[in-house]
């Protein structure tokens, strides 16, 4: 895909304080997004995949401690926005969320109808009659029946209830949406179901996306890319088919094999040991410990490096040409 | 599918059937009773409804269906911790829905049960230790120093390496993987005739899941153990059991051998669950998946005839909908409950 990205990530940082020290949450993470586009970032739980987008967001708690980077959103720094302007202009605006456990995340006390448009009437500024219309298009994206806008979240179905949220991030009709986790809790018909409707608004409302999942089989219905998130890091950044076939970080690889399949002859393996804590990094490589081809340089911390037009942090692949970023 | 799929199969299981039947299911219903301001019967939610099946001795099953479908109201009928409307369940014979209190504890103790959430399962203020010498102090193994030794060797079992860092620790200070594993040596403390376990990988994280699974299946080969593996995930049902069941709103549609069943299904409902599970592949992202519409119905008013019919794209009018489809065998051990293989 030629032209400008839409989302350009550089050495961002989110470090927390807490009692027991700095958990590196996020460091130093690069990667790029082209307009619709979907890109999935894989990790373990804990790797920081949900900070991320939260920085991208700047949805932040208050233990921060270092929080720095550069975040090209539609040709501009988003970093360098007061948190007023950040919020009128750019988050629900120009980029919206769908939470981790959506399901869970509509207001029992209030009907669907109002939780859905209430974004699109802080943003806009239109009537509520405008509002509503608007509401029921992107219920016929979504494929949420219209009289559903006056029911209550426990009055629908939890296949629904994620449509809805859906609906709700699409509502002002943003050019990227962020979903952490968005199936975890759905069975296997209704989620499938939900990457049904994702891959439509791709196709039809041109939406980027960025995915954040430790489920590497579910997330292939929706990837053009992947990036591997291993404790704070991006490890690898590849196009998704390449990045199936032949994966090259030895964390990727790993990951990879531990995925069960349901076609094909392959025992799945797993990965021995535990991710290092964030709040205690290991110097160096950090998935040296847990590294079947570890060897004397994975001691000091391997570069980006540029290999079969993937983008690999391990010492590996150091006789090909370095890159700076994604 | 393109792929033939190969499955688990051991020597145990291949004479599953010589071993004798250890647990059998007889046309069982489980209703559960609707009442509004605490009397008056309103309906039932029909759980479990016309349920029967053998289960050997050393054998592997799984049962595989979404969330409401009712496998784990028929699981836990099977630990004895609900009644069954109607219907029987023998357990070497016995029958233990008309099992009284005192016997019901009893058999308690002959089963084993893993958890689906595995830090849900412990007691947060117990440690690993107290934790698995509940159920020995329970069931009467008095003597402290066997209690010791047996939930040693147990905890070497599931390899939670070493063991005496181990003892000491509450729950929350391990990894859900090691929790897992803990709650799964605690379901064998007791020698149980059979383990029922109810989605027991699905809260792990996608890298440990494999390894759970493999841990659980090496110790049911080397137990000659029988195991009811309870999962909505397709894809993990291969690496465990040789026979699989899918369940659909209360009732089992198919049931095969897992080789037969993902490389040949038959139920309608089948293969809308084989198509919606992915594996990774860059071709995915490229197609929309043609998909069955709608949900699972409400089981307190479940449609007539076959259940799956307001959602069935090969569906006969005038049979599917008015007649509930009998179980057909069109094929030796793969039966179908489904009009459509009615000639055959």
């Amino acid at each position: 895909m030629a032209g400008k990205p839409l989302l350009k990530v550089e050495d961002l940082v989110l470090h927390f304080k807490t009692t027991k020290g700095k958990v590196q949450a996020v460091d130093k993470v690069n990667f790029s997004l082209m307009p619709n586009e979907a890109v999935v970032i894989v990790g373990e739980s804990g790797c920081g995949k949900s900070s991320l987008a939260k920085a991208i967001l700047r949805l932040l708690p208050n233990n921060i401690e270092t929080y720095s980077g550069k975040v090209f959103f539609e040709d501009r720094d988003i970093m360098l926005l007061s948190d007023e302007e950040f919020r009128k202009n750019v988050r629900w605006q120009r980029m919206s969320m769908v939470p981790q456990a959506a399901m869970n995340s509509l207001n029992p006390v209030m009907r669907i109808g109002d939780q859905v448009t209430e974004p699109y009437l802080i943003h806009t500024g239109v009537s509520k009659t405008e509002a509503i219309k608007q509401a029921k298009k992107v219920f016929g994206y979504v494929g949420v029946p219209e009289d559903f806008l006056n029911r209550y979240a426990f009055e629908l179905s939890g296949g629904m209830r994620q449509r809805a949220i859906i609906a709700m991030a699409i509502i002002t009709m943003p050019g990227l949406i962020i979903l952490d986790e968005p199936t975890s809790a759905l069975d296997v018909l209704t989620q499938a179901n939900i990457f049904n409707v994702l891959k439509t608004l791709k196709r039809e409302l041109e939406i980027s996306f960025i995915l954040i999942t430790h489920d590497i089989a579910t997330s292939s219905e929706l990837a053009d890319k992947v990036a591997v998130m291993y404790a704070g890091q991006i490890v690898e950044v590849s196009d998704a088919t390449s990045f199936f076939t032949h994966a090259l970080h030895p964390y990727s690889r790993k990951l990879m094999d531990s995925v069960p399949r349901l076609r094909g002859d392959k025992e799945p393996d797993f990965i021995i040991g535990q991710p290092p804590s964030l709040l205690n990094l290991p110097i160096g490589c950090r998935f040296r410990d847990r590294c079947p081809s570890r060897f004397e340089k994975c001691d000091q911390e391997p570069p980006m490096i540029q290999q079969d037009g993937h983008l690999v942090k391990c010492w590996l692949y150091q006789n090909s040409k370095e890159s700076h970023h994604g | 599918m393109a792929e033939m799929v190969n499955t688990v199969e051991n020597e145990n299981e291949k004479d599953a059937t010589k071993n004798g039947i250890l647990l059998s299911i007889k046309n069982l219903r489980v209703w559960f009773e609707l009442k509004r301001f605490g009397f008056g019967h309103v309906g039932d939610v029909h759980a479990v409804d016309g349920v029967s099946f053998d289960l050997h001795n050393g054998e592997a099953i799984a049962v595989v269906g979404e969330s409401g479908c009712g496998k784990s109201s028929l699981m836990k009928t099977i630990l004895g911790l609900y009644r069954p409307t109607r219907g029987n369940i023998l357990v070497d014979g016995e029958d233990v829905s008309k099992m009284k209190p005192a016997e019901l504890k009893e058999y308690r103790s002959h089963v084993g049960y893993i958890q689906q959430d595995p830090y849900g399962a412990m007691a947060p203020f117990m440690t690993i230790e107290r934790i698995l010498e509940e159920p020995m102090l329970i069931n009467g193994i008095k003597d402290k120093e066997q209690r010791k030794k047996r939930l040693r060797r147990m905890l070497e079992e599931v390899k939670v390496f070493p063991v005496d860092d181990f003892l000491p620790k509450y729950p929350h200070m391990l990894s859900g993987g090691q929790q897992q594993r803990i709650v799964i040596a605690r379901s064998m403390l007791l020698e149980p005739k059979f383990i029922v376990a109810d989605e027991p990988v699905s809260m792990l994280d996608a890298s440990v899941r494999v390894e759970i699974l493999k841990l659980l299946r090496g110790l049911q080969e080397k137990r000659h153990l029988a195991v009811i593996y309870i999962t909505h995930d397709l894809s993990t049902v291969r690496y465990f059991s040789r026979r699989i069941f899918v369940m659909y709103a209360g009732q089992l549609v198919e049931k095969a051998k897992v080789k037969n069943l993902l490389n040949n299904p038959y139920h309608p409902y089948t293969k809308d669950l084989l198509t919606a599970t992915s594996d990774p592949d860059g071709k995915n992202a490229k197609v929309i998946k043609e998909l069955p519409p709608g949900e699972p119905p409400n089981l307190i008013n479940p449609p007539t005839g076959c259940r799956f019919h307001p959602r069935c794209l090969r569906i006969i009018k005038g049979l599917c909908d008015i007649q509930v489809p009998p179980e057909f065998e069109p094929e030796s051990e793969h039966r179908v409950a489904c009009w459509l293989y009615k000639s055959k």
